[in-house]
């Protein structure tokens, strides 16, 4: 498999269980060496998705291939290394054994002790699985994930148990794979996780894909950047008409424009008042890209059929 | 070789859950020495010319081993409870390397269980020729395989809280009608479903060593029935069982 291969081809896929259409129909390719952030708020559909790309459930429609070939292919070829969202680890056995014990299922695993060095489970290596912290313990199946040493790692919302340093040291080391040209597929509903690790993110909701791009295009799409400058006389509404500003307002000495097009914002700003200062472009948080994306969807034209109202969102419940 | 890698991490795992382990191998021996010590010195139990303690050794031996294979699908529902059966399903693991290590580890805790009876047998004058030892173990392992398949499969459809009771009533029932606890009559209804059970022929693989019975194609028929019988639904079982618990 080429560097350029495709690593996971989805398409038109669907799953429900009973009357809840949990994936409707999608759509995406993730090629070797990506890093792809599957996001969304809960009950979106990705756990489903990560699910059938696993091979842990069928799809009612649609395919999945892994590198090729079928998910249970691929699993079988030790191919994948993967974190599920849920699941305690099996007791009676030290944190090393543990690890070498997954290790010794795979073709070609990462040397035990590398795997507990990445994760920062050497200390403990010794302990027992039953007696870890909810924090230890997640990073216990991340390194059950890693020394697979798969090309392809799928993680379901590898950070929700972890604490702040624990966050930042995943993130370093899961930088450190992506480095060594791993695939890596994450679920996160962390809207600034997949802004900041990500090479490109789908946004899922209501078991669709709503986006899917460069999180920084993500946030395009919604045209949300803002300008801050200190311009203490300007008039509020002459900065409003200016091209590519949709809104201002001031705060103290400081004006703030929202802009569709901050780039065409800051050359007619600069042009009209080339005495601006303290010049800030800042880019809107994902996380309200996430909720106009989100939103728009829910009143689409393609929310179920008829005498399925989809949820509203922040709804929950698919 | 990662199958017998596996299997190694399983055997230290049930050795190292010392209640498990303990409670395993000490129950039958303590029923044991409670039904048969007593009766020592009867050597003619309920006219059959047997020994006491040769006939509850032998009881206690099927009781014991019985349960302890069972006892295997309780843990294998403890570890789906706990999401590591879909870990597993997301490693090379093959089904039949995994099966293998829960069948394997369900005989070591068996031949255990028959060893430390052995000992309590001979130690209240049970006295066999070497022959009929071997002969008579070797039968007894070979009742045991529709156990632990049947083990296996009931700790891939029932969950921790409802195998607690299905084993323990499943093993009372089987062992009652297997003739565990008292000989079975030789004709009558008891007699014909007994003939139709696993327990039965687990009891009867021991009267090979009591002398005079030998063991019938009707045995090995019932054996290898509910051997495939329970090996289709422990992979069933397995295959199947790849959902959130």
């Amino acid at each position: 498999m080429s560097a350029s291969g495709s690593a996971i081809e989805v398409s038109a896929l669907r799953k429900s269980y009973g009357d809840v259409r949990a994936v409707r129909g999608i759509d995406v390719a993730i090629s070797a060496g990506e890093t792809v952030a599957l996001l969304g708020p809960n009950g979106a559909g990705k756990s489903t998705t990560i699910d059938m790309i696993l091979g842990l459930s069928q799809p009612d429609g649609g395919t999945v291939s892994v590198f090729g070939g079928t998910p249970s292919a691929a699993v079988d070829a030790g191919q994948v290394g993967a974190m599920l969202q849920t699941g305690a680890l099996i007791r009676d056995l030290s944190v090393g054994e543990l690890v070498a014990m997954v290790a010794s299922l795979y073709p070609a695993p990462l040397d035990v002790a590398e795997a507990l060095e990445l994760t920062g489970l050497s200390e403990i290596a010794g302990q027992r699985t039953q007696k870890l912290s909810g924090g230890q313990t997640q990073r216990v199946r991340f390194a059950v994930a890693l020394v697979s040493d798969a090309k392809l790692l799928v993680l379901d919302e590898p950070t929700v148990a972890m604490d702040v340093e624990g966050r930042r040291s995943f993130w370093a080391t899961m930088r450190e794979l992506a480095a060594r040209g791993k695939t890596i597929l994450f679920a996160t509903h962390y809207l600034e996780e997949a802004d900041a690790y990500a090479d490109r993110a789908v946004l899922m909701a209501h078991g669709q894909i709503v986006a899917d791009g460069p999180p920084t295009e993500i946030k395009a799409m919604v045209g949300t950047r803002t300008i801050r400058a200190t311009l203490p006389r300007a008039d509020l509404d002459a900065l409003a008409g200016l091209p590519g500003v949709s809104g201002a307002e001031r705060r103290g000495e400081a004006i703030v424009l929202s802009c569709t097009d901050s780039d065409a914002a800051i050359r007619a700003l600069l042009g009209a008042h080339p005495d601006a200062r303290d010049i800030e472009i800042a880019a809107a948080g994902l996380e309200e890209a996430f909720l106009q994306l989100t939103a728009d969807d829910a009143e689409g034209p393609e929310a179920g059929p008829a005498g399925s109202p989809t949820a509203p969102f922040p709804g929950v419940g698919l | 070789m990662s199958a017998l890698s596996y299997t190694r991490y399983e055997l230290l795992r049930t050795f190292r859950n010392r209640r498990f382990f303990l409670l395993s191998l000490g129950f039958p021996l303590v029923l044991y020495f409670l039904i048969a010590g007593p009766q020592r010195n009867n050597h003619n139990l309920a006219g059959t010319g047997i020994d006491a303690p040769l006939y509850y050794m032998i009881g206690m031996v099927s009781f014991g081993t019985m349960s302890g294979m069972l006892s295997s699908g309780a843990r294998i529902a403890a570890e789906r409870a706990v999401g590591w059966n879909r870990q597993l399903r997301i490693s090379p693991l093959s089904t039949r390397a995994y099966l293998r290590a829960k069948v394997l580890t369900a005989y070591m805790m068996a031949l255990l269980t028959i060893l430390a009876l052995y000992i309590s047998g001979a130690a209240l004058g049970v006295s066999l020729s070497a022959s009929d030892w071997l002969q008579m173990t070797v039968l007894i392992l070979v009742c045991l395989i529709p156990f632990a398949a049947l083990g296996i499969a009931v700790g891939h459809m029932l969950t921790p809280d409802s195998i607690g009771p299905a084993v323990g009533g499943g093993v009372a029932l089987l062992a009652f009608l297997g003739g565990t606890w008292f000989p079975i009559p030789s004709h009558g209804f008891l007699h014909v479903v007994g003939q139709l059970l696993p327990s039965y022929w687990l009891v009867q693989a021991s009267h090979v060593a009591l002398g005079g019975h030998p063991w019938p194609a009707k045995a090995w028929i019932v054996i290898a029935a509910w051997t495939a019988v329970f090996t289709v639904l422990a992979r069933r079982a397995y295959r199947h069982d790849t959902g959130r618990v």
